[in-house]
């Protein structure tokens, strides 16, 4: 079920975007990509909801637009389908510039969060509305919705209406009728958004088993973090109308770019001080007047170190000299809860504010109430520019 | 107990208030006398023989039906484009144009009778069929809006992306995703339509003519000059057509929504 080669000619296109004075290096980005944004901006009055993306998105990749809402988004998803069209910029897929293409012709697929099946037709007829679209003999549309229900595991469904099903099972007809047709891309906007915990996780794997069945694009609109994480070849972080970092998920949750990708994704401590010193590729900050070492350096008036909860470790006060490549700071324990996998401790942090810890063992844990030191190795802090987002979660 | 005697008797006689000048017509079309008499005395069906021996109560019979028909169709089809245009499309001063389009349901239909009449004149459309279907279309247009909007509402506007989306474009989504979700409130306000034009009164008197007369306007102008009792049988006829429309337009209503849901 590879999708099949573009057969757009690029030879007009090409003359185009030399029209546009770009360079034969970005003509040819936006011809090798499966989708790509160029300052791509979408306004509502004088109110930028989107602003100047540029993101190039490889063919046969899965790439998910991971943001709080309101930040872009979907906004960014619609231009992609044709629902919205975009106030300036250029928008190609598979090479072919799209942004005057209304969305019936841009040959996409897409899943919606409510399944958006049509109530009065049967699952078959649903699959089948693409099909008659496209002029397709009804004894090959027979065999290709047998496959498409085949694909998705609902082999023996075509019959039913949609209402007779279980969000479920209409979310996966919806992708079957979203593929069959074979589009190079695929939209999905937070299709698993109304599924319980469990279906949504089965549907997870089953989305990234099609995907590498299937081979096309697929963009992925979620604000689940640990969906983005679990799902995605790379994500695109969404803030304020503007992609903050574009990452593989190790990448972002690993080396975050910017203090709001690093609370984003997953859980965090977050240091604020002023800068001490700063040299061979290391910089040593004043945290409520304890010298805190981290690698990296930034030219910026305020600054904040970014640590996972899992490179923490909790020990008695006084207990550890401080070694080389080694932080302390002493913390007052706030709470500890068993996770099963792990205990996560709540600790206030010199300044006042919380920090998280991750404990894999209960001798990792202190009780509510007493007082520790936080250690943790050097290279694990990430150095951020400190913008003051406030931490955000949207789990 | 007894308030809620009491209050039981207060909806019979409310029942019978509103239903009785209905149902007394029905006796007195099988009088046997040639008057207007309750109770009537004598059974006979003269009176229906009168009708359908009578040319000029069958013509008047057979504009009403074409009148209702085409206003039918005319009302439906442009009822439909302005509940589509006014639930789709946002701008300034939309409420207000909404209401505009019901105020043939608020304003007096003299009024509108009035200057219809000087307005067909200068046109002379008086006395014609597309005069007749202009008038009615007037009146029977907010029905049909009404019921098309409150039906547009229930259709997620996601079902036409995701057409948009499979390849289809406007007019294609429009024909098998919107019109067949829609459908129960445009088959109620097409019957609307019609019945409204079918016992539409007012505009018919000022429109009318000798030669083109619908069938309340033949029964007015029957019991105002003369005191014809085939008046009775008229009457029972049509309020048994207008009665079967609507039991037709609940009965379509509820068999859609047994299928979408």
């Amino acid at each position: 079920m590879k999708p099949e080669s573009s057969a757009f000619t690029v030879g007009q296109n090409e003359q185009e975007l030399r029209q546009l004075h770009l360079n034969t290096e970005v003509i040819s980005v936006i011809n090798d990509a499966g989708i790509s944004l160029r300052d791509v901006t979408k306004r509502y009055g004088n109110k930028a909801v989107v602003d100047a993306i540029n993101l190039v998105i490889k063919p046969g990749e899965f790439m998910t637009f991971l943001g709080p809402s309101g930040s872009g988004k979907t906004t960014t998803l619609n231009m992609i389908a044709g629902f919205v069209s975009a106030t300036e910029g250029l928008l190609h897929i598979y090479g072919k510039p799209v942004a005057k293409l209304p969305a019936h012709k841009r040959d996409i697929g897409m899943v919606f969060q409510n399944y958006a099946l049509f109530p009065h037709k049967t699952v078959a007829e649903n699959i089948a509305y693409p099909l008659d679209r496209r002029k397709i003999s009804k004894a090959e549309q027979k065999t290709m919705i047998a496959g498409a229900l085949e694909m998705v595991r609902m082999g023996e469904f075509g019959d039913r209406f949609p209402t007779e099903l279980s969000g479920g099972q209409q979310q996966r007809v919806a992708l079957a009728r979203a593929l069959v047709y074979k589009p190079r891309v695929l939209l999905m906007d937070e299709p698993l958004g109304a599924l319980d915990k469990k279906l949504r996780e089965w549907l997870q794997k089953e989305i990234k088993r099609i995907h590498r069945e299937v081979g096309s694009t697929f963009v992925y609109v979620t604000h689940d973090q640990e969906e983005a994480l679990s799902l995605s070849d790379r994500i695109a972080v969404f803030n304020n109308g503007r992609i903050e970092q574009v990452g593989s998920p190790a990448d972002l949750y690993q080396k975050p770019q910017t203090l709001f990708v690093g609370r984003f994704l997953g859980e965090s401590t977050v240091l604020s001080g002023s800068m001490v010193s700063s040299g061979a590729g290391e910089t040593t900050l004043d945290i409520s007047g304890h010298a805190i070492r981290v690698p990296g350096q930034l030219s910026s008036e305020s600054l904040a170190i970014l640590i996972r909860p899992e490179n923490i470790i909790l020990c008695d006060e006084g207990s550890a000299p401080s070694a080389a490549g080694i932080n302390t700071l002493p913390v007052t324990v706030l709470d500890a809860n068993y996770l099963g996998s792990s205990w996560r401790c709540e600790v206030e942090l010199p300044d006042g504010s919380t920090g998280t810890v991750r404990a894999a063992q209960a001798a990792g844990v202190r009780e509510p109430g007493s007082r520790a030191l936080m250690r943790w190795d050097v290279d694990c802090g990430v150095l951020l520019e400190d913008t003051g987002d406030e931490g955000v979660s949207l789990t | 107990m007894t308030f809620k005697r009491a209050l039981g008797a207060l909806a019979v006689l409310i029942v019978l208030w509103l239903l009785l000048p209905t149902l007394v017509i029905i006796p007195m079309s099988f009088n046997s006398a040639a008057s207007f008499n309750f109770p009537p005395q004598g059974f006979s069906l003269q009176w229906y023989e009168n009708f359908f021996t009578d040319p000029s109560w069958l013509r008047s019979l057979g504009s009403s039906l074409q009148v209702a028909l085409i206003t039918m169709v005319v009302a439906t089809a442009l009822g439909i484009m302005a509940a589509i245009g006014l639930s789709k499309v946002k701008f300034r001063g939309k409420a207000l144009l909404e209401s505009y389009f019901l105020t043939p349901l608020i304003v007096p239909g003299i009024v509108i009778a009035i200057g219809l009449y000087s307005l067909f004149l200068r046109f002379n459309l008086l006395g014609t069929l597309p005069g007749f279907v202009l008038a009615h279309t007037v009146v029977a247009l907010p029905l049909v809006i009404i019921n098309v909007t409150a039906s547009l509402q229930g259709v997620d506007p996601k079902l036409e992306q995701a057409s948009a989306t499979l390849g289809a474009g406007r007019l294609r989504t429009f024909f098998s995703i919107t019109l067949p979700l829609i459908m129960p409130g445009v088959t109620a306000g097409a019957l609307f339509a019609f019945v409204t034009s079918f016992d539409e009164i007012i505009l018919s008197l000022f429109v009318q003519s000798p030669q083109l007369q619908t069938l309340p306007v033949k029964i007015y102008n029957s019991v105002t000059q003369t005191s014809d009792p085939t008046v009775a049988a008229v009457a029972v006829i049509a309020m048994f057509t207008s009665v079967l429309v609507m039991l037709t337009a609940q009965f379509a209503t509820r068999k859609r929504k047994r299928v979408s849901v």
